[in-house]
């Protein structure tokens, strides 16, 4: 069994037990445990069950590495799943549940799957679900969504919250264990902004797990000492709990913080993502131990050797009584000498290698160890438990020769170095055939925008594996990367180490060597996505050459562990399978996140209230206050309408209408884009960007203006006031403003950079209140100020003054055919201008307004509107705006391109006005269908309706379209296909449904 | 003019730094050549200060002008005599091409005070903040989170920053949460 052992584990403090619960079951830990690790001093070796065929699973590694191990953390608005027992800090009332079976972990009814699996090959689901067509939709694909998935998803509301942080280093080292430490060390001595991040919670790696030994210290003190060095330093900064997560172009870097997941609720955020620019970047990542393929080398309590070791030493765990190692190199005797001299069995080590004469094997023999070589594991017994392995020849087939009772197997098939974030912006890997493992090549590293490099590997993340070769490299490492980064290192010595000798290790790919089908059908490459040797054979045979095609065929490698223990192992096979060398068959492709982080940290502050900025006018607050329906338009909210107690949304708008049209409307027209144009060439620059002519508007007057893209399609449209001799103010849509600015500033900046013209964006400066209907006149006659009469500001004028005492801009424009005055007042005077409006207006009938009603009111009028009209293929001329494009002018915007042969074709709809014969609402959208059908053998098409309405002032359907000829057609009845498949009959009427000569507007 | 009010009237946050908006403040858009002699005789004019260098902004008896582009300035005068500059730029400029438009109400002022301020808006603005990289009289017009903003450090521990009026909430809101007590980030 596994327990806890006496007076062991560094990282524990003994004085402080913790309490947590694993499905249910009350458990204790000690505050520096892992979940993983406490739950092995607990016994619970299992802690889940396999994706595919539901088998027994358990803890096989002790870091970010673990496939097996994952289970659902937390409860309610902390849920989460798939985390890592292994990576999870331990900390009082933490709660997690195992995952992927039912109805219990100790009995799974999905482990038939594992009696089937023959059944169940690589590429499974692509070879049976394929017929019948429909049997994958009503049959294959429920059950399988039944079966699969590993967690659940969280049901509640993220309980925290999540941030971003930006900053800006010159060297970046990501990694903490004695490379990263003394990498730093060596950047900062230089003077560089040194960053150095660490995943876990401690300091130093492997190093003191190893027993090194620094400049003749124990590996815990030298990196005491180094850390205070660092910290001595005001240029360099260091955190723990903190993943290098993606290197990115131009040396930018994720960094995500686990700030407050072992003290959740504590009010921190949850975690941060750093947003880091650096000039260079050290990858001081270690390596991942591999497993070594042997039939059951999935069953609960085979481990990583290297895993089994830091159990012992760092949280005082002994995984079993009885521990067989089974190995390819000489590292794994470390596990063994370690748990010998902790009191435990290891009854033998098994080694693959026809001898093992090394420092370390020396000692596990002083220490009476019985060391096998030449020999593999034929099998391991057991289900739930290993119970003993069974011993036979590595160059044989696999006949036992002994089997041995064990409770544990410590594997080691070799390390790999972790390459992935030097691999992330394009760094390449070189085989090294004599560790048998891929490190980065040096000579083909990441490279920035001026072609040089900008990330440096070092230490075992390098290749470099004995200690004193590590503390080499990573000095060299932080001394070029502060080099590359604009400093000079100091020219120090590396710390010393004692190395140990280790002898070379015989890459083991497949245990035994020459193993049957059936044993390969139990050996384990991707514990995680089940997949085993026998598959990734199997698609070598079926014709699956790519490393990435097999990747995607077996799913090697696609599970939430990215192939972290599995890749290698995997390609290895796949090389064997194809007869070639792994070089040849290659990694596939590292991509961030190093593991998986958090949507909250991706998210960053961006959720609730501040999810995404909401624009809001000086006058919002009163629109929420009386029974305001939004409508949002761009990041503003508009009001839609206002609805009043007992009314519909429909009502609401209607009573809008009909109260502007005979009383006094108020409309919050803030939003309206207000771009303000000046210069010497301002005329003539205006007379560009819009079709009609600008230049000629006499000061006081305003006109209503077209703008073209360069292809001649209708992009925006507003009116323009002449404010003197050198400004015109231009108002735009008020999705367009920012649109308008930065078209009009493009030209300015790229065409006509020598025209003497400058433009500000005032929309904001100013709230901007439309007051309408017959009544207008009146409430700012009452308010008192500017003379507003007909003689004093005419139809199409404006003029500036008082109103009431505010400061006021008055245009006499009307977009609902109604008298009409748009008052423009700073918008800090916005709101105060609006309740004086109300207070006066009320014996006039004052009443706010919303979009909608305004919507009726153009289309009653015939007004067009920007993207219910247009969509981006609309010319003016599409739409009888003819009269808006001046003749007089040599170009504008769109000019040459609305000449285009398509542009001018007769054929092209046109816009004319709709009336049902049944008064009933044309559907928004709807097409208009003519006799026969098309090359695609779809009805024919003759128009479309852009904008339909029941109009309140006609009692009946109203709508415009664009109808093929459509203006000779006036009067035709013509028939609109409606969803439900029915037609409706709509006869092409004058587009200008209301006061077609104008006479409300201009009195 | 009695019934200005600015978009958030004076609203602060006491987190592990404070947050106030500002109130009505008196801002103005220049635009023209900032070599020019004439441009740099109205700026001193109007505001007491030359014209900034890039990315600074100069600052003096509560008046200033900020760097906000290759032809762009930030001007800051008192809210009652905004009008009266913009005249006044308009008389020195008369033969100059420039611009100078009034948009104290189309902006909203955030003030950021305490020894986490740097950290604050690190959380959100794309900006090296740390000391050695950014000053007193630094300016950065840049963003705060999802919108356009332009700060500069204007005192010790104290930031300055202008943002656009309609997404004064948002930018309070965003400020609020990153000066949370409890997410100091203990770096810059």
């Amino acid at each position: 069994m596994s327990t806890r052992l006496p007076n062991a584990g560094r990282l524990l403090n003994r004085s402080k037990a913790v309490e947590f619960t694993f499905n249910g079951k009350r458990l204790k830990g000690f505050e520096g445990d892992t979940l993983g690790a406490a739950l092995l001093a607990n016994d619970q070796m299992m802690v889940g069950r396999s994706f595919k065929y539901h088998r027994p699973r358990g803890i096989i590694a002790s870091g970010a590495e673990e496939p097996n191990a994952l289970v659902n953390m937390g409860q309610d608005g902390r849920f989460e799943p798939n985390q890592r027992v292994t990576t999870t800090e331990l900390f009082d009332g933490l709660t997690a549940t195992s995952q992927n079976h039912w109805p219990s972990l100790e009995f799974d009814v999905g482990v038939a799957n594992n009696y089937v699996a023959r059944f169940l090959p690589a590429g499974f689901y692509y070879k049976t679900f394929m017929a019948p067509r429909a049997a994958w939709k009503h049959v294959f694909e429920p059950i399988i969504r039944q079966s699969a998935g590993l967690g659940k998803a969280p049901k509640d509301r993220d309980a925290d919250r999540y941030e971003h942080f930006y900053a800006y280093v010159d060297v970046m080292v990501i990694g903490g264990g004695i490379a990263g430490l003394q990498a730093a060390k060596a950047a900062g001595d230089s003077g560089a902004k040194v960053l150095l991040v660490e995943q876990t919670r401690h300091w130093g790696g492997r190093a003191p797990v190893d027993g090194a030994k620094i400049d003749g210290k124990p590996a815990d003190e030298w990196i005491t000492e180094t850390l205070a060095a660092l910290a001595a330093m005001d240029n360099v900064s260091v955190r723990t709990r903190t993943m290098g997560s993606g290197v990115y172009d131009h040396g930018y870097v994720l960094a995500y913080e686990q700030v407050a997941d072992h003290t959740p609720g504590d009010g921190r955020p949850r975690h941060r993502l750093w947003r880091v620019r650096a000039k260079q970047i050290v990858t001081a990542t270690g390596a991942i131990e591999r497993p070594l393929s042997f039939a059951g080398n999935d069953i609960p309590g085979v481990m990583l050797a290297g895993a089994v070791r830091d159990y012992a030493i760092n949280w005082g765990v002994s995984v079993g009584d009885r521990s067989v190692v089974v190995t390819n190199n000489d590292d794994a005797y470390r596990t063994a000498i370690t748990l010998k001299e902790a009191g435990l069995d290891i009854p033998v080590i098994i080694d693959a290698r026809a001898e093992a004469n090394g420092d370390l094997p020396n000692q596990a023999r002083a220490l009476g160890i019985r060391i096998e070589t030449g020999k593999a594991i034929a099998k391991v017994k057991g289900g739930k438990r290993v119970t003993g392995v069974a011993i036979c020849q590595q160059a044989g087939e696999g006949a036992v020769l002994e089997e041995i009772a064990c409770d544990s197997v410590a594997m080691s098939g070799g390390w790999s170095p972790v390459v992935h974030l030097w691999s992330h912006c394009g760094g390449k890997l070189i085989w090294d055939t004599e560790q048998a493992h891929f490190r980065p090549d040096a000579d083909r590293s990441p490279t920035g925008a001026d072609g040089a490099a900008f990330v440096v590997p070092a230490g075992i993340a390098n290749g470099a594996m004995g200690t004193a070769d590590v503390l080499v490299d990573a000095d060299k490492a932080g001394k070029a990367a502060a080099k590359a980064a604009g400093f000079t290192a100091k020219r120090t010595a590396a710390p010393k180490a004692v190395q140990v000798d280790e002898a070379a290790l015989s890459p083991v790919w497949i245990m035994p060597q020459g193993a049957g089908p059936k044993a390969r059908m139990k050996m384990w490459l991707d514990y995680q996505n089940d997949v085993k040797v026998s598959d990734v054979q199997l698609a070598a045979r079926e014709g699956y050459e790519s490393v990435e095609h097999t990747k995607r065929y077996t799913t090697l490698g696609m599970a939430t562990d990215q192939g972290k223990l599995s890749n290698i192992n995997g390609l290895a096979i796949l090389a064997d399978s194809l007869n070639a060398d792994i070089p040849q068959v290659g990694t596939t492709t590292f991509r961030p996140p190093y593991t998986p982080i958090s949507m909250g940290a991706i998210a960053g502050e961006a959720r609730g209230e501040i999810f995404q900025p909401l624009r809001k006018t000086p006058i919002h607050g009163w629109h929420e206050k009386n029974g305001v329906y939004w409508e949002p338009v761009g990041h503003w909210r508009r009001p839609y309408c206002f609805q009043r107690s007992g009314e519909s949304v429909e009502q609401a708008v209607h009573r809008e209408v009909k109260n502007t049209r005979e009383n006094l409307g108020l409309l919050d027209a803030s939003t309206l884009g207000k771009l303000v144009v000046t210069g010497p060439d301002a005329g003539r620059f205006l007379d560009m960007m819009y079709t009609n002519m600008m230049s000629n508007l006499k000061v006081g007057k305003c006109r209503y203006g077209l703008m073209c893209s360069e292809n001649g399609f209708l992009s925006d449209d507003g009116v323009v006031a002449r404010i003197d001799e050198d400004t015109w103010l231009c108002h735009t849509t008020s999705g367009g403003a920012d649109r308008i600015h930065a078209w009009m500033e493009e030209w300015l900046q790229t065409e006509w950079w020598d025209w003497k013209v400058y433009v500000a964006n005032l929309t904001e400066q100013f709230a901007q209140i439309a007051v309408v209907g017959p009544n207008a006149r009146k409430v700012l006659e009452k308010l008192g100020g500017m003379d507003v009469s007909k003689e004093a500001l005419a139809f199409m004028e404006w003029n500036e003054g008082k109103i009431g005492g505010f400061d006021a801009r008055v245009y006499r424009i009307s977009f609902s055919g109604e008298l009409s005055y748009e008052i423009s007042v700073p918008a800090s005077q916005g709101r105060a201008f609006w309740d004086a409006l109300h207070e006066v207006g009320a014996e006039f009938g004052a009443m706010a307004y919303g979009t909608e009603a305004l919507h009726i009111m153009r289309a009653e009028k015939g007004f067009i509107m920007i993207g219910d009209e247009t969509d981006g293929t609309i010319i003016p001329q599409d739409l009888g705006l003819n009269w808006a494009l001046s003749k007089k002018k040599e170009d504008y915007l769109g000019k040459r391109a609305q000449q285009r042969s398509h542009m001018t074709d007769p054929n092209r709809w046109k816009l004319v006005g709709l009336e049902t014969l049944d008064g009933s609402v044309l559907p928004d959208g709807a097409y208009a269908i003519a006799p026969g059908n098309n090359d695609n053998a779809q009805r024919n098409m003759v128009g479309r309706v852009t904008s339909t309405y029941h109009s309140p002032t006609l009692n009946r359907g109203i709508a415009m379209g664009l109808v093929l000829h459509g203006p000779d057609r006036m009067g035709e009845v013509i028939e609109f296909g409606k969803t439900d498949q029915t037609m409706v009959k709509a006869k092409i009427v004058d587009p200008v449904f209301y006061d077609k000569d104008g006479e409300k507007q201009n009195v | 003019m009695s019934e200005a009010v600015s978009a958030l009237n004076n609203a602060s946050y006491a987190g592990f730094v404070e947050v106030t908006e500002m109130g009505l403040q008196g801002m103005i858009t220049l635009r023209g050549d900032l070599s020019s002699a004439a441009i740099k005789k109205a700026v001193k004019t109007a505001v007491g200060v030359g014209v900034p260098e890039q990315r600074k902004m100069a600052m003096a008896d509560g008046k200033g002008a900020g760097w906000m582009s290759p032809d762009e300035l930030l001007l800051l005068v008192p809210y009652a005599q905004v009008e009266k500059t913009v005249t006044g730029l308009q008389k020195t400029l008369a033969k100059a091409h420039f611009m100078a438009v009034n948009v104290s109400d189309a902006r909203v002022m955030f003030r950021l005070k305490g020894a986490g301020a740097r950290e604050v808006l690190a959380k959100v603005a794309p900006v090296d903040l740390s000391s050695d990289a950014f000053g007193e009289g630094d300016l950065r017009r840049s963003r705060i989170a999802q919108v356009a903003a332009a700060f500069w450090m204007s005192g010790e521990d104290e930031f300055t920053l202008v943002a656009f009026r309609s997404v004064a909430d948002y930018v309070f809101g965003v400020l609020k949460i990153g000066a949370q007590p409890g997410s100091e980030v203990g770096y810059l």
